[in-house]
C-alpha cells in the first residue's frame, strides 16, 4: 500500500473516471481509490468528495450510504478533503434546488439557483442581446483567488477554470470564501476551512491550472 | 470577469479513426484520435467533440476504447455523439469518460429520450444536436426544419420549436449544425443561430460552414452563439486554435487564452 492513499467517494452519482484518472495522472505514484466503502474512506490520507446531478439526489444516497458520516469524521480527523461541484454544494446548510434540501452543513449558507436571483436577472437584463447569461453557466470563467492558500500555490490568480452548474453558493461568512467568480453576480469559487477545500469548478477538466490545484491537493497537509 | 466563448475542433471518428484527414505537421500519426485530441489540448481547444461516425454496432466497442484513451490523457471537456440511441449506450460512454453525450436522431424518434436521459445522467451531460436546413423560400419569414441521418431525412418538425422542446425536456445544450452550410466554407447560417439561441435559456454551439476566423467572430457576435465548432479549419492546420483566439479576442470576443 502506498503512502499516499487518496479515497474518491463514490455515492453512486455518475462518472468518476474523469477525476480519478486525473488524480493518476499527476500522481502516478499515489494509490487512487474509487470506493463506495465509508470503511476505505476512513483509511484514506485524503479523500475526494465530488458531485455531479441533482443535489436531492446527491443527498440521499449520502446519507443512505453512511457518507455523510464518513465525511464529518475525514473532516474532524484534519486530513485533507477536496469537494468538487455538487460535493461543494452538499457542504452547505442547504441547497433551494428540488423545492428545498438539507445538506451537511459544514460551510454557512444556502445554494441558491441564478435564474431565480434577482441581481442575476437584472444582469441578463441589461446585457447585450448576443451575451445573453445562459443558465447552466457553462465554460471556462475566471477565478480570483481572495486568499493565499496551499491550494492556489503555482496558479496564477484571474487564471480560468471549467464550471458547469445551473446552482451557485454565496457563503454567508466571508472567512471561508477562498475565491469568487463572476457571472451575473459573485459567487464562491472555492471555499476552505482548516483540512477542507472545496470548488465550484471542475479541476479535472480545467487543464494545466486544474491538473496543478490537484497537485496541489495530493502534497497538500491539511493546514491554510 | 467574464465567461469565456469557447472554441470547440470536432473530429470524426470511423472505427477509432480520425476521419477527413487531419494535417498537423508534426504529428506522429494523423489518424490516431488520441494524438489529435493531445494536440488540439495543447493548443488550448476549450472542448473536443468526438463524432463516431462508425457503422456497425460492433465496431461500437472500438469507440468506447478510444474515449477511455483520449479521457487518460487530455483533461478538458469531452462530448461524444452519433449513434448514442439508449441510455445504456450514455452510460457505457460517460463511464469511459466523456463529460456530455450529444443526441440527434434518437431524440427525434423517440422524445421521451432526452428527458430520461437528462433524469438519469443530469442536464448537465445531455447535448441534443439539431441539423436543420432552410425550408422557407426567398422573400418569405425565414423557416427551418430538422434533418435527420446526416441531414438526408426530413421530418417536417421546426427547427426553433423542437430546440425548445428538447431544453424543457432536459437538454443542457444545443449542438446547432445548417446542413445547407455544411463543409461549404460559406460560414455558419446565423439565422438560426440567432433564432434558436434567442429562444432557449442555455448555451448553443454553432457548427457547419466555418471557412474563416471571421466566421467564429460572427457566429459569436451575430449569431449569439456561446461556443463555435469546427473542423476542417483546425485539422487542414489553416488556422490553430490560438490564431482562432487571437483573432477573437482583438474583436472584443472573452476568450480563454
Amino acid at each position: 500500500m502506498s503512502s499516499n492513499f487518496i479515497a474518491v467517494i463514490d455515492y453512486g452519482m455518475g462518472n468518476l473516471h474523469s477525476v480519478a484518472s486525473a488524480l493518476q495522472h499527476i500522481a502516478p505514484d499515489a494509490h487512487i481509490e474509487v470506493t463506495s466503502d465509508v470503511g476505505r474512506v476512513r483509511q484514506a490520507d485524503r479523500v475526494l468528495f465530488p458531485g455531479v446531478g441533482a443535489i436531492r439526489a446527491c443527498m440521499g444516497e449520502i446519507r443512505r450510504g453512511g457518507f455523510d458520516v464518513a465525511i464529518a469524521d475525514t473532516i474532524a480527523s484534519g486530513k485533507p478533503l477536496l469537494a468538487i461541484c455538487v460535493g461543494l454544494q452538499a457542504l452547505m446548510d442547504s441547497s433551494e434546488e428540488n423545492g428545498g434540501v438539507p445538506c451537511l452543513a459544514h460551510f454557512p449558507g444556502e445554494v441558491k439557483g441564478f435564474a431565480a436571483n434577482a441581481e442575476f436577472q437584472i444582469a441578463q437584463a441589461s446585457a447585450p442581446a448576443a451575451e445573453r447569461l445562459k443558465v447552466p453557466h457553462m465554460g471556462w470563467n475566471q477565478v480570483r483567488q481572495t486568499i493565499d492558500h496551499p491550494m492556489w500555490h503555482g496558479i496564477p490568480d484571474y487564471s480560468r477554470f471549467y464550471f458547469v452548474h445551473s446552482f451557485c453558493v454565496q457563503a454567508t461568512d466571508p472567512q471561508v470564501v477562498a475565491g469568487v467568480c463572476h457571472y451575473g453576480i459573485d459567487f464562491n469559487a472555492a471555499l476552505t476551512r482548516a483540512n477542507v477545500f472545496a470548488v465550484q469548478f471542475h479541476p479535472e477538466k480545467s487543464a494545466e491550472h486544474g491538473l496543478q490545484l490537484l497537485k496541489n491537493f495530493v502534497s497538500w497537509n491539511g493546514r491554510p | 470577469m467574464a465567461l469565456a466563448k469557447r472554441i470547440i475542433p470536432c473530429l470524426d471518428v470511423d472505427n477509432g479513426r480520425v476521419v477527413k484527414g487531419v494535417q498537423f505537421v508534426d504529428i506522429r500519426d494523423a489518424g490516431d484520435p488520441v494524438e489529435i485530441s493531445k494536440r488540439y489540448n495543447e493548443q488550448g481547444a476549450d472542448e473536443i467533440t468526438f463524432l463516431d461516425i462508425t457503422a456497425t454496432h460492433e465496431a461500437r466497442d472500438t469507440t468506447v476504447h478510444t474515449v477511455e484513451a483520449i479521457a487518460a490523457e487530455v483533461f478538458i471537456p469531452l462530448t461524444v455523439g452519433g449513434g448514442i440511441r439508449t441510455l445504456e449506450d450514455i452510460r457505457r460512454m460517460l463511464n469511459a469518460g466523456a463529460d456530455k453525450v450529444s443526441i440527434n436522431s434518437a431524440a427525434v424518434k423517440n422524445p421521451d429520450f432526452v428527458a430520461e436521459a437528462a433524469a438519469r445522467f443530469g442536464s448537465q451531460c445531455i447535448v441534443v444536436a439539431i441539423d436543420a436546413k432552410k425550408v422557407s423560400a426567398e422573400g418569405e419569414t425565414p423557416r427551418w426544419e430538422i434533418f435527420t441521418h446526416g441531414g438526408r431525412k426530413p421530418t417536417g418538425i421546426d427547427a426553433v420549436e423542437w430546440a425548445v422542446r428538447m431544453v424543457n425536456s432536459g437538454a443542457g445544450e444545443i449542438l446547432l449544425t445548417s446542413m445547407d452550410r455544411d463543409g461549404t466554407k460559406n460560414g455558419f447560417d446565423l439565422g438560426v443561430t440567432r433564432a434558436i439561441a434567442d429562444a432557449v435559456p442555455v448555451p448553443v454551439i454553432a457548427s457547419g460552414g466555418v471557412g474563416n476566423l471571421q466566421h467564429l467572430v460572427d457566429g459569436v457576435t451575430l449569431g449569439g452563439a456561446d461556443a463555435v465548432l469546427a473542423a476542417s479549419i483546425f485539422h487542414f492546420g489553416e488556422y490553430t486554435v490560438p490564431q482562432a483566439k487571437a483573432y477573437m479576442r482583438e474583436r472584443g470576443i472573452e476568450v480563454r487564452l
